[in-house]
C-alpha cells in the first residue's frame, strides 16, 4: 500500500499507523524520541528531587505550605480523562471514521486546555501568594523546570493536535496523515505518563514532606 | 490481546472480525482507564488521609505511580500488541538511564 492510495471502510488496512514504509519509519523515530524524553524529564525529575525545599532563609516557601490537593486532583483527572478521550479518537481512526476521530480529537483538545488553565492559574497563584517564583530558590527554579517543561509539552501537543486536526479537517483519512494522528495521540499519552510522575513525585511526595 | 493481520480468504468476515476486535479491545481500554482512576484516586487518598507516616506512604504512591505507568504504556500507548520491540527498548533504556539519574542526583547532591 502506498501513502496517497484512495480507501474505502473496506479496504482500509488493520494497523493503518504501520502499513506504509514511512509510517513504520514515523512509527520507530517516535518512540526513540519518546525514549530520549524519558531520560530528559528523568534528568529534570533528579535535579527536582535534589532540590526539593531547598530554599536560602526560611520565609521562603516550601513544597507542603504551596500545594493544594483539591486542585491537583482535578488537574489529574482532567489529564487522564484526556489520555482515553485520545484512545477513542484512535479506535474511530482504525474504524476509518474521520469525524468521530475528529469529534473525539476535540474533546481531547478542550480537557487539555482545561488543565492548562489550571496550571496557569496555579503558578499565578504560587508567585502572587507565596512569592515563590523561578529565581527565588534553588527550589523555585527545580519547581517551574519541571513542572513547566511539562506545560510546555502539554502546550506542544495542543497545537500540534489542533493543527493535524485543520489541515486534515476536510481531507478525510488517508495512509497519510493517519500515522500522524496515530503518533500524536502517542505524544499525548506520554504527557500524561510523565504528569502521572508529576503529581505523585512533586505533588504527593510535596504535601507528605 | 496482540492486535494480528487476520486472513480468512473472505473480505467481509475479516472486516466484521476486525470490528469486533477493536470493539473488545476498546472495552479493555476503559477498563484500565477505569483502574487508572482507582490508583489515582487511592494516591490521593493516602495522602489526604492522616495517620500513615511518609515511610509507608512515600513507598506506596510511588508503587501506584508506576503500576498506572504501566497501564497507560501498555495498553493505552498499545506496548502490548507485538511490533512493539523496538520501542520496548528504546523507552526502557530510556528509564534505566532515568533511575540511574534519579539515584545519582538523590545520593551525591547536597546543599
Amino acid at each position: 500500500m502506498h501513502a496517497e492510495e484512495k480507501l474505502t471502510y473496506e479496504t482500509w488496512p488493520a494497523e493503518p499507523e504501520k502499513s506504509t514504509l514511512e509510517a513504520k519509519n514515523k512509527f520507530l523515530g517516535f518512540w526513540l524520541f519518546l525514549g530520549g524524553e524519558t531520560v530528559l524529564f528523568a534528568s529534570l525529575f533528579a535535579t527536582y528531587l535534589a532540590l526539593k525545599d531547598k530554599v536560602p532563609s526560611a520565609d521562603h516557601a516550601l513544597a507542603k505550605d504551596l500545594f493544594d490537593l483539591p486542585l491537583t486532583f482535578v488537574a489529574t483527572m482532567l489529564l487522564l480523562t484526556s489520555s482515553l478521550t485520545s484512545v477513542y479518537a484512535m479506535y474511530h481512526m482504525k474504524n476509518f471514521n474521520s469525524q468521530k476521530m475528529m469529534l473525539w480529537l476535540g474533546i481531547t483538545v478542550l480537557l487539555g486546555l482545561g488543565f492548562l488553565g489550571l496550571e496557569v492559574y496555579e503558578f499565578n497563584h504560587y508567585v502572587h501568594e507565596y512569592h515563590h517564583k523561578f529565581t527565588s530558590s534553588a527550589f523555585g527554579s527545580a519547581f517551574y523546570t519541571l513542572v513547566g517543561f511539562h506545560g510546555a509539552h502539554v502546550t506542544f501537543g495542543l497545537g500540534w493536535i489542533l493543527a493535524l486536526m485543520i489541515r486534515n479537517y476536510k481531507r478525510g483519512l488517508n495512509l497519510y496523515n493517519a500515522p500522524k494522528f496515530y503518533v500524536a495521540s502517542l505524544y499525548w499519552h506520554f504527557i500524561d505518563v510523565v504528569w502521572v510522575f508529576i503529581f505523585t513525585v512533586v505533588y504527593l511526595m510535596g504535601m507528605v514532606g | 490481546m496482540a492486535n494480528q493481520q487476520i486472513n480468512s480468504g473472505n473480505p467481509r468476515v475479516d472486516l466484521e472480525y476486525r470490528r469486533k476486535k477493536n470493539a473488545e479491545e476498546m472495552r479493555y481500554q476503559v477498563v484500565s482507564f477505569t483502574l487508572m482512576i482507582f490508583l489515582t484516586l487511592v494516591a490521593f487518598a493516602a495522602v489526604a488521609i492522616e495517620g500513615f507516616t511518609a515511610w509507608f506512604t512515600v513507598p506506596f504512591i510511588i508503587l501506584l505511580a508506576f503500576v498506572q505507568v504501566v497501564f497507560q504504556l501498555f495498553y493505552f500507548m498499545h506496548m502490548s500488541h507485538k511490533g512493539h520491540e523496538a520501542p520496548s527498548l528504546f523507552l526502557f533504556s530510556g528509564l534505566g538511564f532515568g533511575l540511574v539519574m534519579v539515584l545519582a542526583f538523590m545520593t551525591i547532591v547536597w546543599w
